[in-house]
């Protein structure tokens, strides 16, 4: 029961991280990015490469993971992104599809088609059982590191989001572009240096989930619809909305395909129509902001 | 000059080439009979195609799932056949009406929110399906497929054959007679409604048209057609797979209906064949990676824009 409970916050706090980034480029641009698991495969590629070939230690791949793909972010900002912001969302779907097809076939060209393992060193490998019974709590170490990690990072981004100046320029080119271009806020490098971090935040998740999502070509096709439940759901104003949708989506995917195993991925979904058709914009939806 | 009445009567008289056109769809399975899989192939993704039109093109709703209704008619048609009657015409109203059914019922996801959130609502639809088309597996056969589906002749008196000229003449003609309808749908006064409401929606409701049950009504005819779609691949099949909901195949779709051109009736026409062949071509040269050069096309086809690939002249034009 509480396994399970934290298990779910595990896998949450971990789509967290791979969907903060799409939350606050669809929030500041309004551009449906479909591309974005692109970006986590990158990461966690390139941890799987680094690790096999180079034997880099786990812990220093991660920050290589994030710059990599940040800075892969920015060059693809700077080039394709940027000429899309003002074209009509259907012609934004189709270029970021398109994108997620030429990563996934090259990906496998390059890099075969098969999963790839990621060897996590010793110290992440054990698992810690409190109390016994029904309440039996199992921890996997390194599902408490990725907590560990997926927190801290939240705690960093709410800080600079609300006390910092990039923050407060950020929010204020989010809630209206104009009137923050206006106000002399440069927005064109708001919008590169966000889209980098975001896309260097996918691939920071990327590599921290390679273990437990698996990683094959295929990985920005089959989880692209589950960081976009997480966008649609916990709305694109705040990151306390998606925070709070990813971990809802963590807890009832992991619970649902433990007590009803045939019927896992179906409640998910019909979870997320259920709350979209109740609250269109989201579960939690910040007043006086732009939708 | 010309009127405002005049210029709507012109849009829906009939042109010259047309008739044409159609005379030689229905040829086609006789002049190249070896190709007639193909062309079956290309008429049902066309009929799929123009009803994704309906909603994308003419009233302008971002939809990610439209395999749902695809799939639906599919299921409904292969059952008929096997548990009710093997008889392609009721099989296939069959498929129509429990797609209609779905559409209705799926029509009131549509109406609010952003495009995101109908993105995501349509697609969840076409997941939801296809992930229980996988688990009613005493009724679907599951990820196995529903095989061994018979039909019976067409009118009772056309045997579907192997190398799949009549299978073609049928899809063909089903197409045909969906063309002629939605032509009729889209340059009626009602047709006219659907493109005020995409061009600019506030505008439309202000001055009296009823936007939610327009919308609702459009996509329900859509789920429909698409239905039809999903019905005459199943029974030319005979073969029904949770492959139908999947996710490429609405993608594709969309694709196919952007190459053809939005918004116009034969677009999704002309994407279909553009769109079958191509893929014909380049999975035979490359069959693993032919996904790579559809998203290089996309990619490249949006950076320049898509409202220039169908009109050629604008190419060596400069900006307009």
């Amino acid at each position: 029961m509480l396994t399970i409970l934290f298990d779910g916050i595990a896998y949450g706090m971990l789509l967290f991280i791979l969907a903060v980034g799409l939350a606050v480029t669809m929030g500041l641009m309004n551009f449906i990015n479909l591309a974005h698991g692109a970006f986590a495969m990158v990461g966690g590629y390139i941890t799987v490469l680094l690790m096999q070939r180079f034997d880099v230690p786990f812990l220093l791949c991660l920050p290589i993971a994030f710059v990599g793909v940040a800075l892969l972010g920015a060059v693809l900002e700077r080039t394709l992104y940027r000429p899309m912001y003002k074209k009509p969302h259907l012609d934004q779907v189709l270029f970021s599809i398109g994108l997620t097809f030429m990563a996934v076939a090259a990906m496998d060209y390059f890099m075969t088609s098969s999963q790839q393992i990621v060897q996590l060193p010793e110290w992440l490998k054990g698992r810690t059982e409190l109390g016994d019974g029904a309440l039996m709590l199992g921890m996997g170490h390194y599902r408490l590191f990725i907590i560990a990690v997926c927190a801290a990072l939240t705690i960093a981004l709410q800080y600079i989001l609300a006390k910092t100046r990039f923050g407060s320029r950020l929010r204020a080119s989010v809630d209206d572009q104009r009137v923050a271009a206006g106000l002399g806020i440069n927005v064109n490098v708001v919008f590169l240096s966000t889209f980098a971090v975001g896309s260097g935040l996918a691939g920071l998740g990327g590599a921290l989930g390679a273990e437990v999502m698996g990683m094959d070509p295929s990985f920005p096709l089959k989880n692209m619809v589950y960081f976009l439940i997480v966008v649609a759901v916990g709305g694109t104003s705040s990151i306390t909305g998606p925070l709070l949708a990813a971990l809802l989506l963590g807890i009832a995917d992991v619970a649902g395909k433990y007590y009803i195993p045939t019927f896992g991925a179906f409640i998910v979904y019909a979870l997320m129509i259920a709350i979209l058709i109740w609250r269109p914009q989201g579960l939690f939806v910040r007043k006086g902001g732009k939708a | 000059m010309m009127n405002a009445q005049q210029s709507l009567y012109n849009s829906r008289r009939w042109k010259v080439w047309e008739p044409v056109l159609w005379l030689l769809a229905l040829a086609l399975p006789y002049v190249l009979g070896s190709h007639a899989l193909i062309i079956n192939e290309i008429a049902i993704v066309a009929l799929f195609a123009v009803s994704l039109d309906l909603i994308l093109g003419y009233t302008g709703i971002v939809s990610l799932g439209h395999a749902a209704f695809f799939g639906m008619g599919a299921y409904a048609a292969a059952l008929f056949a096997k548990l009710v009657m093997p008889d392609p015409l009721l099989g296939l109203a069959f498929g129509i009406v429990v797609a209609t059914l779905l559409g209705a019922l799926c029509s009131f996801t549509i109406m609010r929110g952003s495009d995101l959130t109908r993105l995501m609502v349509t697609l969840g639809v076409g997941m939801l399906l296809m992930e229980l088309a996988n688990k009613l597996d005493w009724l679907t056969g599951g990820a196995d497929g529903l095989q061994g589906v018979l039909m019976g002749p067409v009118l009772g008196r056309f045997e579907f054959d192997l190398q799949g000229q009549v299978a073609a003449w049928y899809s063909i003609s089903v197409t045909l007679v969906f063309l002629f309808l939605v032509r009729r749908l889209v340059n009626s006064p009602f047709g006219a409604t659907l493109t005020a409401i995409r061009d600019n929606r506030l505008r439309a409701m202000a001055i009296g048209i009823p936007v939610t049950s327009r919308l609702a009504v459009i996509y329900t005819i859509a789920a429909g057609v698409a239905g039809a779609a999903g019905a005459l691949l199943a029974q030319t099949t005979g073969f029904a797979s949770i492959d139908v909901f999947a996710f490429d195949r609405s993608a594709d779709l969309v694709l196919l209906l952007v190459i053809g051109g939005t918004g116009w009736l034969y677009g999704g026409v002309a994407g279909a064949i553009v769109f079958k062949i191509m893929q014909d071509l380049i999975s035979s040269i490359t069959p693993q990676y032919w996904t790579f050069w559809i998203g290089l096309f996309l990619v490249v086809l949006m950076m320049v824009g898509r409202e220039r690939l169908i009109r050629p002249w604008t190419w060596f034009g400069g900006k307009k």
